[in-house]
This record gives C-alpha cells, sequence and structure tokens, in this order.
C-alpha cells in the first residue's frame, strides 16, 4: 500500500497530508493523555505499535503471483481506539520511508490516510458492531483486523485511481486497474493478519487480563448483553 | 501439549500454509517477473496510464543494495519482534512472580493458623520476602 516517493501528484499529495494532519495531531493527543493517565498501559501501546513494525515488515506471496504485507493496525485500534493507532502508523511509515526507501515523504499523507486512519477506524467499526450483536471476542478480533487491512489497500488503490485516472475508462477503470493489484492481492494476507492478531489476542487474554479488563475488551461484552436484553425487552412491550 | 498451545500452533500453520501455497503452486509462473512487489507493481501500472509521469521527488536515502534493502527490513521486523517478546516475556515473570508470593503467603498463614508440623515450612515461607 505504500505510494512510492513523488508518485502522487504535488495537489494530491497535499491534500491527503491535509486530510491527515488533525487525525494525526488527535492521536498524538490521545495517546499523551492515555501515557499520563495510565503509565501502565506503555508497555502495551510499545507492543500494539511493535506488532504493526513486524507485520508490516513482512512481505507474503500471494494468489496473484505478487507479494505484499499485512499492516497490523487492527490490534492496536481494537486495544487504544484508533487515534492512537493514528500515531503509531505513522511512526512505521516515517521508519519505512525514510529508512528503507518504502513509501515516501511526499505521499506520507496519503498512505497515512489509507494505513494508519482508514484501516484502523474501519476495523475499530467493525469490531464494535460485532460486539454490540454478541460476536465472540476472537471472532470479532479476527473480522476487525481483516477489514483494517483489507480497507487500507482499498483506500490506497482508491488514491491511485483519483490521481491517474484511466485514458479512456477513467477513474472506474483505473480503479479497476489498482484494485486487482492492491485489492486481490491482499485478500489472503488479510486472512492471515486476523489469524495472527487473533493469535496475538489469545496470549494477551492469557497474560493480560487485568489490562485488557481496564480497556473494556471484555466489558464490551457484558454491556452488549445488557443492550440486547433491553432492546428484546423494549420488543416485548 | 495443552489444548491452548494446539490452537495457537495450529493458527500459525494456517498462516504459514496461506504464504507457502502461492508459490508451491506455482502461482506467479505467469508473470515475467514472479512474486514482485504489489507497489511496484502499482508504480508499472502507474507509467501504463500516464508513460509521461515523472516522479517529482525522490527519497532522501535509498539503501545502496537489495542487500542493505532486506538488512534494514530484518531490523524494522526484528525491532518488532523483540519488543513483543519483551512485553509477553514480562507479563509472564511478573504473573509467576505473583503466583510465588501467593504461594508464599500461604505456606506462611497456614502454619500460623496453629497447623501442628508446619513450623519448618512457615520459616521457611517468609524468608523469601524478607530477603526482597
Amino acid at each position: 500500500m505504500h505510494i512510492a516517493e513523488g508518485f502522487l501528484p504535488p495537489a494530491h499529495a497535499v491534500a491527503w497530508g491535509v486530510a491527515s494532519a488533525p487525525f494525526v495531531v488527535h492521536g498524538v493527543r490521545s495517546l499523551t493523555r492515555e501515557v499520563r493517565e495510565h503509565p501502565e498501559s506503555t508497555l502495551l501501546i510499545g507492543a500494539s505499535g511493535a506488532f504493526t513494525f513486524v507485520l508490516s515488515a513482512l512481505k507474503l506471496p500471494s494468489v496473484t503471483g505478487s507479494c505484499s504485507h499485512p499492516t497490523g493496525t487492527g490490534l492496536g485500534a481494537i486495544l487504544f481506539r484508533p487515534p492512537i493507532m493514528a500515531v503509531l502508523g505513522t511512526i512505521t511509515l516515517l521508519f519505512q520511508a525514510l529508512l528503507l526507501a518504502h513509501g515516501g515523504l511526499t505521499t506520507l499523507g496519503a498512505n497515512v490516510f489509507s494505513m494508519a486512519i482508514v484501516g484502523p477506524w474501519a476495523g475499530y467499526a467493525v469490531y464494535r458492531l460485532l460486539r454490540r450483536f454478541d460476536v465472540p471476542l476472537m471472532v470479532a478480533v479476527f473480522f476487525a483486523a481483516f477489514v483494517a487491512d483489507l480497507s487500507t489497500y482499498c483506500v490506497t488503490s482508491v488514491q491511485l485511481a483519483l490521481a491517474f485516472p484511466d485514458p479512456s475508462s477513467g477513474f472506474l477503470g483505473a480503479l479497476g486497474k489498482f484494485g486487482s493489484i492492491f485489492a486481490v492481492t491482499q485478500l489472503p494476507l488479510a486472512v492471515s493478519e486476523g489469524l495472527l492478531t487473533v493469535l496475538v489476542m489469545r496470549l494477551l487474554v492469557q497474560s493480560s487480563k487485568g489490562e485488557l479488563t481496564r480497556l473494556g475488551v471484555f466489558l464490551a461484552k457484558k454491556q452488549s448483553r445488557t443492550e440486547t436484553a433491553d432492546a428484546t425487552e423494549a420488543v416485548a412491550r | 501439549m495443552s489444548r491452548n498451545a494446539k490452537i495457537n500452533a495450529l493458527l500459525l500453520l494456517v498462516v504459514a500454509a496461506l504464504a507457502v501455497l502461492p508459490l508451491a503452486l506455482g502461482m506467479g509462473d505467469h508473470k515475467k517477473e514472479p512474486f514482485a512487489g504489489a507497489d511496484a507493481e502499482a508504480e508499472t501500472a502507474i507509467t501504463e496510464i500516464e508513460p509521461d509521469y515523472e516522479p517529482w521527488f525522490s527519497p532522501l536515502y535509498e539503501p545502496p543494495s537489495g542487500e542493505i534493502e532486506s538488512a534494514l527490513f530484518a531490523l524494522q521486523a526484528a525491532l518488532g519482534a523483540g519488543v513483543l517478546a519483551y512485553y509477553f516475556g514480562l507479563r509472564r515473570g511478573r504473573r509467576q512472580g505473583e503466583l510465588r508470593v501467593l504461594a508464599q503467603r500461604e505456606a506462611g498463614e497456614g502454619p500460623a493458623a496453629g497447623a501442628p508440623g508446619g513450623a519448618a515450612e512457615s520459616a521457611a515461607g517468609p524468608r523469601p520476602t524478607e530477603r526482597a
């Protein structure tokens, strides 16, 4: 999903930068508040960032005969909510842009928007929705990570199609082209990311129960249960 | 192997299978450059759509060779894996420590409640806490 350095026209690069900046600024504020109020969170925040570091370095072969990598943003979005993940994702993208010539500074805004903003928010939305309907924790975690991963690559496809519409078939034609490169390749990888996120969440459940309870990972279920109970009562009345 | 460990191993196995299958089934054989990066393919697609497009900015630093690049990628993965391993190791150690303290407290308090023959245990019990 890394749009290479200089590969977005200046106007697009600036526009995505402007779109991403408030999310990242808000994220930095949320992050400092979280660390100030709950210093014990620091370690798990670090671990969530580390998960993104590992997964976005992991280039995996896919069914299309090309390679791509997961994003690892679903986990942090579930644990600490998307604003904090926006910061962690941006750090990862900066590291890759500066040291690996992977992505770039001029395309940082666009890449942050897809990987650090839309991905985490989409994953988090799916997670909350599934939990509301009393879906088991690990199933919700799987789909959250799956959607966070896949939506990131869909956004990248849209970004490129907007910047480079096909001369004959226009925006949609280009979207099909970039979508077949990114989104289709990403499908099995998104499954892998979902499974790996479930694995880490299982290890967290075993090792950090208190922490997860404080972050509302377990609480969410109880709440949703009473909510559904209320809803059925309301319907009965 | 506990049930938990089995499920975890199974998850890893499926991920590994998902990565290996495209290679084993030769799904990249139809390509000029099998298993190239999707990011690079997107760059090619851009130049197909707009042959005149020139990237207007180049990376400040570019790894001088594929080896250096893969080293930096390995560094990225190692940093992440290191922090994750530290986290889980620390948690496990803390939990074991807590369990040990609990066990000691029980061992220390039990005989104090008047159980005969527990004197040796109660003498051994509190000592580690004194040291700590």
